[in-house]
């Protein structure tokens, strides 16, 4: 059923206005099955605006985007029903927030924020959701035994693996990230990455991931959209974006980072 | 009003209500507004319907929803039954009582049997509904997802898209803290299929007595300003895991008092040398029990005479 020659996501000229300032202005891209897409630049360039976008939790100004989804076909995300987008939200479609207690139920323990998905689209066995959950526990390195522990009892880290793994339960095909990895520190953050990069390409995913840390978009992208108030300036694949950069900018950005 | 006349026929000679007050102490419009609510509630079975709410002469949380609610159903030929956690005799259920048969001047009564409106905090009778009965609760809390989602825009989303995966997540918490569902009351249920409902706190041992209930069941939340249904013959499902299915409260003991198995009983402490019984919660049902000449091992003992205590008498 899976065809390799549509894309997942196309993106058509998405464009943002709060009030008379640019969120963000004339975005298009496809994504296709199983390819990572960074989004870098400054802050305040309109990478997250564009992720909300994307993800069908702001309504664009102008443009269209649609989802290639197994289950309802061809989707325009911002003119579908509200059911359709909350039920793509909660299976086929992943959000990783920047600050892992946006995506977490702090208030249930790490087991019932696994398992909410899960019941989310109808799982009503006890045992099985509970044995799905210490499994993608197992999976993002967390022990096992803290299924029963509160997601506050857990460090940074662990925090953004756990609302990694709960995006990841149901298997979506889709996962957009906004900075998986800020506020961690290097060694958590290596890790991090090594265990996203794994996942990703063993479970096929497409991701759009929003980061303003070059290493991060060179270690886990293979396209780059590099933006800058608001419109991208330059994209194409990663390597030669940043070894051979040709917007100023992007040699701005590039020059910038601290060789070691 | 003609409107008023039309509603009560023979006002003029019956009664001993108060005419300082109104047929019912609410105004007739506000009696309108609020049938107006119960109609939509019976017709979506489990909606929470927003109504109007009244300041009521006592505070929110002692049943000012639920006094709404018998404020315009109660006609002049009906009689009124009030209970409180099983209780005629306590003092919520006496004032409430009091309160009606002063300014509606309707007949009360203890017997569940012979109640046409039985307003009830927390209890359904153990003695079977019929179907010119009606049930009138008062609820604390009417949004059965406020345990998971604080927000007030959302849970309406909830419900009106029918994302109802999260509630479970309580379900799955209970069980994985204890073993077991532990949740013993507001226990949740799902009514014809579709919305899902607070049962107000009545304990999980009563859930079964609202599914296909012959009597109309009507829920008042005074200070959330809510009113749902569950009408006539309704299915009414308790929420559960395949693998840990919805069960009630069991006893080892019986009823002290009149040796019944299958109440709801609570446990009473006799002394401070550790005795303690265990006695029906529903007065009416443990006193007619006895009346047919059931008696349960503690029956005969002086020092609880005084939970039998002779009914306690009509407002």
């Amino acid at each position: 059923m899976q065809t390799f020659n549509e894309p997942m996501i196309h993106a058509q000229g998405v464009t943002k206005y709060y009030g008379p300032m640019v969120g963000c202005k004339d975005v298009s891209f496809d994504l296709w099955p199983g390819e990572v897409m960074g989004i870098v630049g400054e802050s305040g360039s309109g990478k997250s605006t564009l992720l909300r976008c994307l993800s069908g939790r702001l309504d664009p100004t102008s443009g269209s985007v649609s989802y290639r989804s197994d289950e309802f076909g061809d989707v325009d995300v911002h003119d579908c029903s509200e059911t359709v987008r909350r039920k793509l939200l909660r299976t086929e479609l992943g959000v990783v927030h920047q600050n892992p207690r946006d995506g977490l139920r702090l208030g249930v323990t790490a087991g019932a924020n696994l398992g909410e998905r899960l019941m989310s689209v109808g799982a009503r066995h006890y045992g099985n959701i509970r044995k799905e959950a210490a499994k993608w526990l197992g999976e993002v390195e967390i022990d096992a035994d803290r299924i029963d522990h509160f997601p506050r009892t857990f460090s940074g880290g662990m925090q953004q693996r756990l609302q990694i793994a709960c995006n990841l339960i149901t298997s979506p095909r889709i996962v957009f990230m906004d900075e998986p990895t800020g506020g961690l520190d290097v060694s958590v953050q290596a890790r991090l990455l090594d265990l996203l990069r794994n996942l990703v390409s063993r479970l096929g995913l497409s991701v759009i991931l929003v980061t303003h840390d070059l290493a991060v978009a060179r270690l886990l992208a293979h396209r780059l959209m590099v933006m800058k108030s608001g419109e991208v300036v330059e994209s194409g694949l990663t390597d030669q974006v940043l070894d051979d950069p040709q917007h100023p900018y992007t040699q701005l950005l590039v020059s910038s980072i601290l060789q070691a | 009003m003609t409107y008023q006349e039309d509603l009560m026929p023979g006002k003029s000679d019956a009664t001993d209500n108060d005419a300082g007050y109104n047929y019912g102490y609410l105004n007739e419009q506000t009696k309108r507004m609020i049938r107006r609510a119960i109609l939509k509630a019976v017709a979506i079975p489990g909606y929470q319907v927003p109504f109007a709410g009244r300041e009521m002469p006592m505070p929110y949380g002692w049943g000012t929803g639920g006094i709404q609610l018998s404020a315009c159903l109660l006609g002049p030929n009906d009689v009124f039954k009030v209970i409180d956690q099983g209780a005629d005799d306590t003092t919520n259920a006496v004032s409430i009582r009091k309160f009606f048969a002063r300014v509606t001047g309707v007949e009360t009564t203890e017997k569940t049997g012979e109640a046409t409106v039985i307003q009830t905090r927390h209890r359904i009778p153990e003695a079977p509904l019929q179907e010119d009965q009606i049930m009138v609760y008062q609820v604390p809390i009417p949004e059965p997802l406020r345990w998971v989602e604080p927000r007030e825009s959302e849970t309406r989303k909830m419900h009106a898209l029918e994302e109802y995966g999260v509630m479970h997540v309580q379900l799955y918490e209970d069980i994985a803290r204890h073993g077991r569902i532990a949740t013993n009351f507001m226990y949740p249920v799902k009514v014809d299929g579709r919305y899902i409902m607070c049962p107000s706190p009545i304990p999980k041992f009563d859930n079964p007595k609202l599914d296909m209930s012959p009597a109309l069941h009507l829920f008042g939340a005074g200070r959330e300003k809510r009113i749902y249904a569950v009408p006539p013959y309704t299915d009414v499902k308790s929420l559960d895991f395949e693998d840990h299915p919805f069960q009630v409260e069991s006893w080892d003991a019986c009823c002290g008092l009149c040796g019944a198995r299958d109440s709801y009983l609570d446990e009473v402490i006799l002394n401070d040398e550790g005795e303690r019984m265990f006695v029906c919660s529903d007065t009416d049902y443990c006193s007619s029990r006895r009346a047919q000449g059931n008696f349960g091992p503690m029956a005969g003992r002086e020092d609880v005479a005084e939970l039998m205590g002779e009914s306690p008498q009509t407002a």
